[in-house]
């Protein structure tokens, strides 16, 4: 596995889309500090950037690599290897350089500009985690699309579906349900529907380790005293652990009864 | 500034000197104690109270003395009750230390009570363990100087107030600074209240409190940290220029709670880091000018039965929320100001934008609506329905725009 992984890894790492996305987030982070040169209020702005692109650029590199190295894939298939290692393998190499850029892209200048001397560094270090976590379920959930389906242009579609349901669609619903029965109590709801998707985890989990807290007034204290505390954290962060495990463990349970 | 105070301090000695006499006050003194001092004093005297500790309460002052601290005296009431009590006209108290007054759940023991008097004058004067701190009941044309109030209240049940007005007219409260009380400065049916350059820092309820008090004015205060930021409520013609609002940042915080207030003005004040900047609710004729919003969660919230105010130029920087609204009816009127999250253009190049900016998003709507959908700040979702509301008002009212936005910082 570990060889399987290190040639992917290699192979991404000299690829030019690795240095494309290597290179946004660089710009992105000196152009964010040159205009406002306050790094706990890029933090925010990043915030933003991240939640949406990060799975999105996973989820689209995910499917786009695992039909792109199909051949090579197939051509492994045929050699004496435990197949869970060769996807396990790839789906890490894919993850890794993905997530290797972001942290490299983002760390560079906001180190340059005095990161480790800030305050922000929590806050910052909390972004990056997540920023990786989000990269890690992506691919692996675009993985799992891309095994499941051999038709390329529906692969892409399910692919791209699943990002939208899942950063734009789930919150449209989630609000109209709060609309709908506002009637009711939905402190307990709220929290548990955030529990589900882990864009909108990683959005809560940053937004209340900022300052913006107090903004969630009355409604949000529920969800200050949850996320809040280290129990809290730890329980979110468990959450997109095992958003990150189930769909690794479908991965491998599928390949290898899969029929190439 | 402190060459002034010395000059109006040794005036006020010389003049007193030529009306009355100076009665020594010292632990080794012949007399030992305030009380016995007052007691043999006449009108007009002095009273000069030198460095030592008094342990003295209920101290009456019922006529005209000057009470004088050198070196600031300390006087321990040793929690029994009200310490100093003027019931006299043209009193002064000038640099005391007082500490432990008394509490008590039955009666509002104070540091130095006023009782229906008039031309006084309390400066220099140290609060420290207090209940309530000076306290003027139905008193006049007075003035209350650069004293410093620190009071240690943990439970607003069981705490006063830095400073107390009921039923005072013509009172200046200036240079003070109060902190750790119920609330900082509280005004209650008194008129024509000049409060300035006050700081009221990390109160347990309100910086500053206002009921029922008219034609006051209140001008460079810096208001911090306080429990729930300055409460201004059933007032008429109230002034407010220059103040500074700052980090009252919690789940029932505001920066200024406005209530059932009329014709006031409010210029050139800051609104800084505050959960809410401004809360209005059943507020009248109001102008809104010069002030600058900053870093707020909801930069203006009003709550209903607001009719024909202005905000003019405004600069309104960070907010989460730059208005919101809980009615489709706007009677208010918005322009000229600089709005951080405005995106139109300016062809003509006159510093004013060529499109209209709306102030109130959607989601401020909604959040108004059902409370908990705060949870989808910032999430992707709203920033799409925001454009769109954007684009097409439904929901929010669709004359609340400001048409003539500006395009820079309002006095930059």
């Amino acid at each position: 596995m570990l060889k399987i992984l290190k040639y992917s890894f290699y192979d991404l790492i000299r690829s030019r889309w690795s240095y494309v996305y290597f290179l946004f987030y660089l710009a992105l982070g000196f152009v964010l500090l040159f205009l406002n040169n306050d790094l706990s209020k890029a933090v925010i702005t990043l915030m933003n950037v991240i939640i949406v692109l990060v799975p999105l650029i996973g989820t689209i590199f995910g499917v786009m690599y695992f039909y792109n190295s199909k051949e090579f894939t197939e051509l492994l298939l045929a050699q004496p290897l435990k197949r869970s290692s060769i996807f396990l393998g790839q789906y890490f190499g894919v993850a890794g350089s993905l997530t290797l850029s972001l942290v490299l892209g983002l760390g560079i200048p906001f180190v340059l500009y005095g990161l480790f001397r800030s305050e922000a560094i929590w806050d910052f270090t909390l972004l990056l985690v997540t920023g990786a976590f989000l990269t890690f379920i992506f691919t692996a959930l675009a993985f799992n699309i891309a095994l499941s389906n051999e038709n390329k242009i529906k692969g892409f579609g399910y692919a791209v579906l699943l990002w939208l349901f899942l950063a734009v669609i789930y919150d449209g619903l989630f609000l109209l349900s709060l609309i709908v029965f506002e009637e009711y109590p939905l402190d307990s709801f709220s929290l548990a529907a955030t529990m589900f998707n882990p864009i909108d985890l990683s959005r809560t989990l940053i937004l209340l380790k900022l300052d913006i807290s107090a903004l969630l007034g009355y409604t949000g204290a529920i969800f200050k005293q949850f996320f809040g505390t280290n129990l809290g954290l730890m329980v979110s962060v468990g959450v997109l652990l095992l958003w990150t495990l189930l769909p690794i463990w479908r991965l491998s349970f599928k390949s290898k009864r899969k029929d190439f | 500034m402190p060459k002034k105070v010395y000059l109006a301090i040794t005036a006020m000695i010389f003049g007193a000197s030529l009306y009355g006499e100076t009665i020594t006050i010292c632990p080794s003194c012949e007399i030992t104690s305030i009380k016995k001092g007052v007691e043999l004093a006449s009108e007009n005297d002095t009273l000069l109270i030198k460095k030592g500790t008094y342990k003295e309460f209920n101290i009456v002052i019922d006529k005209p003395l000057t009470l004088l601290g050198e070196d600031f005296p300390i006087i321990d009431g040793e929690d029994q009750g009200e310490i100093i009590t003027i019931i006299s006209d043209g009193v002064t108290v000038d640099g005391l230390f007082i500490i432990n007054v008394g509490t008590s759940y039955t009666s509002d023991y104070a540091a130095i009570r006023v009782v229906k008097s008039e031309n006084f004058l309390i400066q220099n004067v140290v609060l420290e363990k207090l209940f309530f701190g000076i306290y003027l009941e139905k008193s006049n044309n007075g003035k209350i100087y650069h004293n410093k109030i620190i009071g240690d209240a943990v439970d607003e049940y069981n705490s006063g107030n830095g400073i107390q007005l009921w039923y005072s007219k013509n009172i200046v409260v200036e240079n003070n600074i109060v902190q750790h009380v119920r609330d900082g400065i509280y005004l209650e049916f008194s008129d024509n209240i000049t409060i300035h350059n006050n700081t009221s820092s990390n109160n347990l309820r309100y910086g500053l409190h206002f009921m029922f008090s008219n034609d006051d004015i209140y001008t460079d205060n810096t208001f911090e940290n306080n429990g729930a930021g300055v409460a201004v409520m059933f007032s008429k013609k109230i002034k407010m220029q220059g103040n500074t609002f700052k980090k009252n940042w919690g789940t029932a915080s505001f920066g200024v709670l406005l209530k059932e207030i009329n014709d006031a003005e409010i210029s050139n004040n800051t609104f800084e880091e505050n959960t809410i900047g401004i809360n209005i609710e059943g507020s009248n004729r109001i102008v809104y000018k010069n002030n600058d919003f900053i870093n707020n969660g909801w930069a203006i919230k009003v709550r209903g039965a607001c009719y024909t105010n202005s905000f003019v130029n405004n600069n309104f920087l960070y907010n989460s929320f730059d208005i919101s609204y809980n009615s489709k009816l706007n009677d208010n009127v918005f322009e000229n100001n600089y709005w951080s999250s405005y995106t139109g253009y300016d062809l003509d190049k006159d510093g004013i934008g060529d499109v209209p900016y709306r102030p109130v998003k959607l989601f401020s709507y909604i959040v108004n609506r059902t409370p908990e959908t705060i949870v989808l700040l910032r999430s992707l979702f709203m920033d799409i329905i925001d454009f769109s509301e954007k684009v097409s008002p439904v929901f929010t009212p669709d004359n609340l725009v400001d048409a003539s936005p500006m395009m820079k910082k309002v006095g930059s």
